[in-house]
């Protein structure tokens, strides 16, 4: 007998979206209905994960192909809480652009659809129908601004390289069903046998599939064009909510079916590691954009998430999920802070644009501040415990290279990030922005600003929630 | 468990930083927030004094120890003082107000904000010097970043951001390989408590290794030569009561950390490194020293000498004599109080003629004659004149040197005459001399505020001088007490 009632937030978000698709076909002018019942739908999806948890402790589905367990809850209710803060604080940034549109709405709705079902997958064949539903919904909200050449070109772009990894992990999976006869986690980890070169190359290209979706480094490039190019909406969830879904299977994939394998893999995934701390931090000293800086700074943050993974130890996994979780939270912050940046209707993303910011807004500034110092992992701030626990575990696996390496690149993330902050205290002001944003806005950005100022105070919290996450048995 | 009197000293400061925060705005108040902040950092200057009333001479054991869960099964939330770090906190909260007081008209902009990076710098600074767990010292010892930071890159001179920059990442760096070592000592003994890994000891095949990561954070914070390059640039841009607090109180940080650290918790790395250590602090000295005689700068020459002075404190500490330990803290102590009143005096003189560099000046002794007493004072306990805190410190470490290592001592000695001759040749060319530059003559003596300030350096200088029988009352037992407990885990090793 199936439990379907486990399943139940799937299937509830898969039906909510085709009635509001056909809701937005019949109603005109429907677009603030739509999005206003999606975030409803959104929340209550996440009430009923939430329920799950309670509940459950594992479950498998379908022939095993789809598990429900506490890290896949909880990683679900992470990105439905994401996506509903994206969803709430971009309105006016859609209706400044006039492409406050239906489909905004439903289109997020289904990438987030496709990253539970990812999230969940326990088998090769539903992680990749996952994938594509969130990739496919992904490159059109990259476009969303079509009138936009850079939005368009952003789009593009996202799908053609996309596509090319999603070949490659196609053809990684291929490899491993041929040789090990199963596409599915349990049934492979059983068949494993390490003296098949074809299996490592089918990891491999895995592998290179997932860093391109996380990206990481060097599979990156296309990161900061399409960050640039799409609306800043959009670069706002594409810098949370698919790092949450990727970093999922990530754990997923290594760690269920391969954790054997584990000399084949730890490698690569300290090299992507360091490649993209160091690479992140270097590159991001030259950019002027600020959406281009947050997706080089995006990047190196991948490095450490992934540092924890590399270790191969339940310790390591939550460390990663909870360097996720306050990555997510100061992201919010700061790009809560580039919608703030508006003035007579038109969006500053430049960072001379923050110039002098301290003097005129200075309570827009302060929080800028404070998430930036977070986000270069200076104690006592949020930041810097997430990247205490990663390198806590990692230490722990005597990986003392990855350690050193991880810490002096924070040195030079560092120093990006205050030449922000030294533009926005240091520098001439210029023209004052406006200051009626919505409370939705307002709400984000000082909510995320108290939870990483405080978290020094209760860091007990977030870890006991995570401890419950044990994949290795 | 009392009253949590130490937790009080760490939190009060912030919590007036709160105030501020909350009634921040206008011009018009800039005298409440003022008053607030003064009121804050009195009212903690009074509960150290009377922290220090309290506390037993007569053990080396931690006192007012407060210990709390504070991440489960990993870190406690632990303070608590004994005779080493006593001191320093009362240093803070003594140079605190003072440094706030200070502030009339140099800081035109932005005052609520400056108070606030202030307050709570001097939590932080408390907080490291009374903290028992690496991490927690740790956390304060980084945090203090942020305002510093902030202190030099928005009030600062011209090449303000440059020099904020350079503190900044200098300083990171160094504190970025110190976390690794504290949670690589995490792993090896399973726990981070100071009390706890002064017990257990580390493991000897591994302390070579944390010793120079802790190295690396300590000796830039120090300054040791080479990596002394930030604090002039930092000093000199940095506005008076940065100067201030970043020479009185940062610095000692590192000092604090040596003896704190290095020597308990590492005591046969701390022995293989000490030939390291003396060749650093006599090149520091002696070479520092010349590059202080050729400044032009005021507050690049005083810079200068601090980097000089931390010479001498981290030559007495690994003398590992009673006299050079005891003497490096009073060093430490007495450069806190003379050098804070140094660059008083230099904002003084610069707030008036806005010049920093010696040849504006000239024949000031008798357009400012107060003004040239006090200036004389500290200019001669700075280098260290019998009868100013400042010889008691360099006396006693010179005394340990020589009981350690002869030739270490013997060039140590020179730096001091070196010493002399900057300090007095900087004095003779600002004070005396011909009055050539006639716009000097509008110069008004120090008002109230500035000499109550002065005087209040002044006193504990002179008075610590001639009887510095409190000071090393209180470090006697635990100096003490340290440097059986090195012997005997170097001996058994």
């Amino acid at each position: 007998m199936l439990n379907l009632e486990l399943v139940f937030p799937e299937i509830f978000l898969s039906l909510s979206i085709m009635f509001l698709l056909i809701l937005g076909v019949f109603k005109k002018d429907s677009s603030k209905l739509i999005q206003n019942v999606s975030l409803i739908i959104l929340l209550i999806t996440a009430v009923i994960t939430f329920n799950e948890t309670i509940s459950v402790s594992e479950e498998k589905l379908f022939n095993n192909s789809v598990i429900i367990d506490y890290l896949s809850s909880f990683m679900k209710i992470i990105t439905l809480l994401a996506a509903f803060l994206v969803l709430i604080i971009s309105s006016a940034y859609l209706r400044t652009f006039k492409i406050f549109k239906i489909e905004y709405p439903i289109l997020i709705l289904s990438s987030v659809l496709g990253m539970m079902i990812m999230i969940s997958s326990n088998d090769l064949i539903v992680f990749y129908m996952g994938l594509e539903l969130q990739s496919l919904a992904l490159y059109v909200l990259a476009t969303f601004n079509r009138d936009n050449i850079k939005s368009s070109e952003a789009g593009l772009k996202y799908f053609v390289l996309s596509a090319l990894s999603s070949g490659l992990l196609l053809y990684g999976c291929s490899l491993i069903y041929g040789f090990t006869g199963s596409t599915n986690f349990d049934v492979i980890a059983t068949q494993l046998n390490s003296n098949e070169y074809a299996l490592t190359f089918g990891i491999v290209f895995i592998l290179v599939g997932l860093a391109f979706k996380i990206s990481a480094v060097p599979f990156h490039m296309w990161a900061p064009d399409v960050y640039e190019g799409s609306p800043t909406s959009v670069t706002l969830f594409f810098t949370m909510v698919p790092k949450i879904a990727a970093l999922s299977v990530f754990i997923r994939f290594l760690y269920v079916p391969f954790l054997n394998l584990i000399e084949q893999w730890q490698m690569i995934l300290i090299f992507l590691s360091i490649a993209s701390m160091l690479f992140g931090a270097v590159a991001a000293i030259g950019q002027t954009n600020l959406k281009r800086l947050v997706a080089y700074s995006s990047i190196s943050h991948v490095g450490y998430a992934l540092a924890g993974l590399a270790t191969g130890t339940n310790d390591g996994i939550q460390s990663s999920v909870i360097y996720i979780t306050i990555y997510i939270l100061m992201n919010l912050g700061l790009f809560s802070c580039l919608l703030m940046m508006k003035r007579n209707n038109e969006y500053y993303e430049n960072i001379d644009d923050l110039s002098g910011l301290s003097k005129n807004h200075p309570m827009l500034s302060l929080s800028l501040l404070i998430i930036l110092f977070s986000l270069a992992g200076i104690p006592p701030l949020a930041g810097f415990f997430a990247k205490f626990y990663v390198f806590k575990t990692v230490i722990e696996q005597s990986m003392y290279f990855l350690a050193v390496v991880g810490l002096l690149s924070t040195v030079v993330a560092a120093f990006y990030y205050l030449r922000l902050i030294k533009i926005m205290y240091f520098d001439e002001e210029k023209e004052k922005y406006d200051t009626d944003h919505s409370l939705w806005l307002k709400f984000s950005l000082t909510a995320s600003t108290l939870l990483i100022l405080i978290y020094f105070i209760f860091p007990s919290q977030l870890i006991e929630v995570v401890s419950r996450i044990n994949i290795i048995q | 468990m009392n009253f949590p009197i130490l937790s009080s000293l760490i939190l009060l400061p912030t919590i007036g930083a709160l105030f501020i925060f909350f009634t921040r705005s206008s011009e018009k108040n800039n005298n409440t927030v003022k008053y607030v902040a003064l009121f804050t950092s009195f009212v903690n200057f009074f509960l150290s004094v009377y922290l220090w009333a309290l506390f037993d001479q007569t053990t080396s054991e931690f006192q007012f120890v407060e210990d709390r869960v504070w991440i489960k099964n990993f870190i406690n939330y632990k303070v608590g003082v004994d005779g080493i770090s006593i001191l320093f906190i009362l240093l803070t909260t003594f140079i605190t107000p003072l440094c706030i007081l200070s502030i009339n008209n140099s800081i035109k902009n932005r005052l609520s904000e400056f108070l606030l990076a202030v307050l709570i710098m001097e939590s932080f600074m408390i907080g490291v010097f009374c903290s028992l767990d690496l991490v927690i010292f740790y956390l304060f010892f980084e945090a203090g970043l942020i305002p510093m930071f902030l202190i030099i890159g928005i009030w600062g001179g011209a090449r303000r951001v440059y020099s904020a920059f350079k503190f900044f990442l200098y300083t990171l760096l160094g504190s970025v390989l110190m976390l690794v070592a504290i949670i690589s000592i995490y792993w090896i003994t399973g726990t981070t408590d100071v009390v706890e890994l002064y017990k257990i000891g580390i493991d000897v095949k591994y302390q070579n290794l944390l010793w120079l990561a802790f190295f690396s954070s300590f000796a830039v914070k120090t300054p040791m030569w080479p990596v002394h390059t930030w604090l002039p640039d930092a000093h000199v841009e940095a506005p008076t009561a940065g100067s201030v607090l970043l020479a009185a109180i940062l610095l000692k940080m590192a000092g604090y950390g040596f003896i704190r650290f290095s020597l308990g918790l590492f005591p046969d790395a701390s022995e293989v490194f000490t030939p390291l250590i003396y060749a650093l602090s006599v090149i520091a000295i002696i070479f520092t020293s010349f590059i202080a005689l050729m400044q032009e700068d005021m507050k690049k020459l005083i810079a200068y000498s601090s980097v000089a002075h931390m010479g001498f404190v981290t030559l007495g500490i690994f003398t590992l004599q009673q006299q050079g330990i005891e003497g490096s803290i009073i060093q430490m102590i007495s450069h806190g109080l003379v050098s804070a009143a140094l660059f008083l005096c230099v904002g003084v003189v610069y707030d008036r003629m806005h010049s920093r560099l010696i040849n504006t000046y000239g024949g000031i002794v008798s357009i400012i004659p107060k003004y040239s007493v006090l200036f004389m004072l500290f200019t001669l306990a700075a280098l260290g004149l019998p009868g100013t805190s400042g010889f008691v410190g360099e006396f006693l470490i010179l005394m340990g040197a020589f009981k350690d290592n002869f030739l270490v001592a013997v060039i140590a000695s020179l730096g001091v005459i070196i010493g002399a001759a900057y300090m007095l040749w900087l004095y003779k060319r600002v004070i005396f001399g011909k009055l050539v530059n006639l716009e000097l003559k509008e110069m008004v003596d120090l008002n109230k505020s500035e000499l109550f300030i002065l005087t209040c350096l002044a006193i504990p200088t002179l008075f610590f001088g001639f009887y510095p029988d409190p000071l090393i009352n209180t470090i006697e037992v635990s100096i003490s007490d340290l440097i059986t407990f090195y012997n005997f885990s170097v001996v058994n090793n």
